[in-house]
């Protein structure tokens, strides 16, 4: 192990990178399956919230303001929050706060999206003989794909940041890498691999997502170019 | 619930709130370090956010920069810093925080100014308004309603990530959540729910007060309909 003040504590190095990659390797994985995890529980919470809010405009005040004030509470507090009472030695407790977070941007953004839709399709919708159900499988939902994919990159990016802190009860993912160089004498090469894989990582869903949403609209693709 | 008990317990104890390193310590601390990052991200964001604006160039730099911001992890930063030749202490943990407030504040200055609408824009180079007096008279205090939401969205954001500080022993309220932890879930349980909630009613607080002056400041004829406030423009 090298020390602070050898000279020999880059920033980079291959060496760690071959002496450790099974713990880097399970580290990716946890924050992997951390983050996937947490957007996959937070979209199915969400996207029926929201559609409940957007059915029942006397609910979309306080489903907002509810996710809105889960938003501003800290990260760390939310954590210490869920720590005691789910337990510490259960990854769920970091899920759980990741959710919490996730869910907001989610709501928010398909709430944004379904009240968008012009008036004119909707009404056409309604002419055509379309349910309630009908009309928001086959009409309003894909029409908010977009928008309901924006929140879905903005939790997941945000998400992928947020695991680290869950190192703080031992479980998070590549912030375990992080914050074990720190502990470790500061050893650089750790704490650059956690954080270079954390943003790619981020990068890397954001971009999957993205070519998903072209995917999924193809009537959206003339017209962007 | 045990826990709860115990955290109500450790609350009500002076000696917690007094001594060094106790609350209200740590409360001194995280109010200065989070003043102090806000303070610098709005000596960097807004002219910047206002000039890029103005001239209408530069939109997609302010996405890109909100964007990997965004997927910058908090601890990452908080952890390189120190190492860098800026030394441990306050310092590299004000800087951290002072990047995590640029995007909202720079997002809205540069909105801000961009919504101005093109008539008022025209009508006051028509009498003869220079670019710089444009700026300075008529789309800086046309902004200030998003500067004020801009302002608001980075304090809420930085007070509660300045929680985080104590990862790296920086000092705040997060440090008695780590202290807490530190101790282990038997004997520190109470002590981490008790700073759970100092740390999140500060952070509402915060939210809450900077409400209020948002909206006592901001001139009746610019306030927006209340559907809009709560909508920064970086998401």
């Amino acid at each position: 192990m090298q020390y602070a003040d050898a000279p020999g504590n880059p920033w980079f190095s291959w060496q760690y990178l071959r002496d450790n990659a099974d713990t880097v390797l399970s580290a990716l994985v946890e924050h992997v399956t951390l983050t996937t995890q947490a957007v996959a529980f937070a979209a199915v919470v969400g996207l029926p919230l929201a559609v409940l809010a957007y059915w029942f405009r006397p609910l979309t005040g306080p489903i907002l303001a509810l996710s809105g004030v889960l938003y501003t509470i800290p990260s760390l507090a939310l954590l210490a929050f869920v720590a005691p009472l789910v337990g510490t030695t259960r990854p769920a407790s970091v899920l759980i706060a990741l959710v919490l977070y996730a869910l907001l941007l989610i709501v928010r953004n398909t709430l944004a999206g379904l009240n968008q839709l012009p008036a004119e399709v909707l009404d056409a919708a309604q002419g055509m003989g379309y349910g309630r159900f009908a009309r928001l499988f086959r009409v309003d939902l894909p029409l908010a794909i977009p928008a309901i994919l924006t929140g879905l990159r903005l939790a997941t990016v945000s998400t992928v940041a947020l695991v680290t802190v869950g190192s703080l009860i031992g479980y998070g993912g590549l912030g375990d890498l992080i914050l074990g160089g720190f502990r470790n004498n500061f050893y650089k090469a750790e704490i650059l691999v956690g954080t270079v894989l954390c943003v790619a990582l981020g990068l890397l869903l954001d971009l999957l997502l993205a070519g998903a949403g072209r995917l999924l609209t193809p009537w959206t693709r003339g017209a962007r170019g | 619930m045990n826990a709860i008990n115990q955290a109500i317990l450790w609350l009500n104890d002076p000696l917690n709130w007094s001594n060094p390193g106790g609350i209200l310590d740590r409360l001194g601390e995280h109010l200065w370090i989070s003043f102090a990052a806000v303070l610098i991200g709005c000596l960097v964001a807004w002219p910047v956010g206002l000039w890029l604006g103005h001239t209408g160039r530069g939109g997609g730099v302010v996405v890109l920069i909100s964007n990997v911001t965004l997927a910058i992890p908090t601890v990452a930063l908080l952890t390189i810093l120190p190492l860098t030749p800026l030394g441990f202490g306050q310092r590299p943990v004000i800087l951290a925080l002072a990047v995590f407030a640029v995007p909202p504040l720079l997002a809205n200055a540069y909105t801000g100014v961009r919504q101005v609408d093109p008539e008022a824009r025209d009508a006051a180079r028509g009498m003869g308004l220079s670019g710089r007096q444009l700026l300075t008279r008529v789309e800086l205090p046309l902004a200030v309603p998003y500067l004020a939401t801009g302002f608001r969205t980075a304090s809420v954001q930085v007070v509660a990530t300045a929680a985080l500080a104590s990862f790296v022993n920086g000092g705040g309220l997060g440090q008695i959540i780590s202290a807490g932890f530190g101790l282990g879930m038997s004997v520190g349980g109470g002590q981490i729910l008790a700073g759970a909630l100092l740390v999140g009613l500060l952070a509402l607080g915060i939210e809450g007060l900077l409400a209020l002056v948002e909206r006592a400041l901001t001139p009746r004829p610019l306030r927006r309909p209340g559907r809009f406030r709560r909508r920064p423009a970086t998401a």
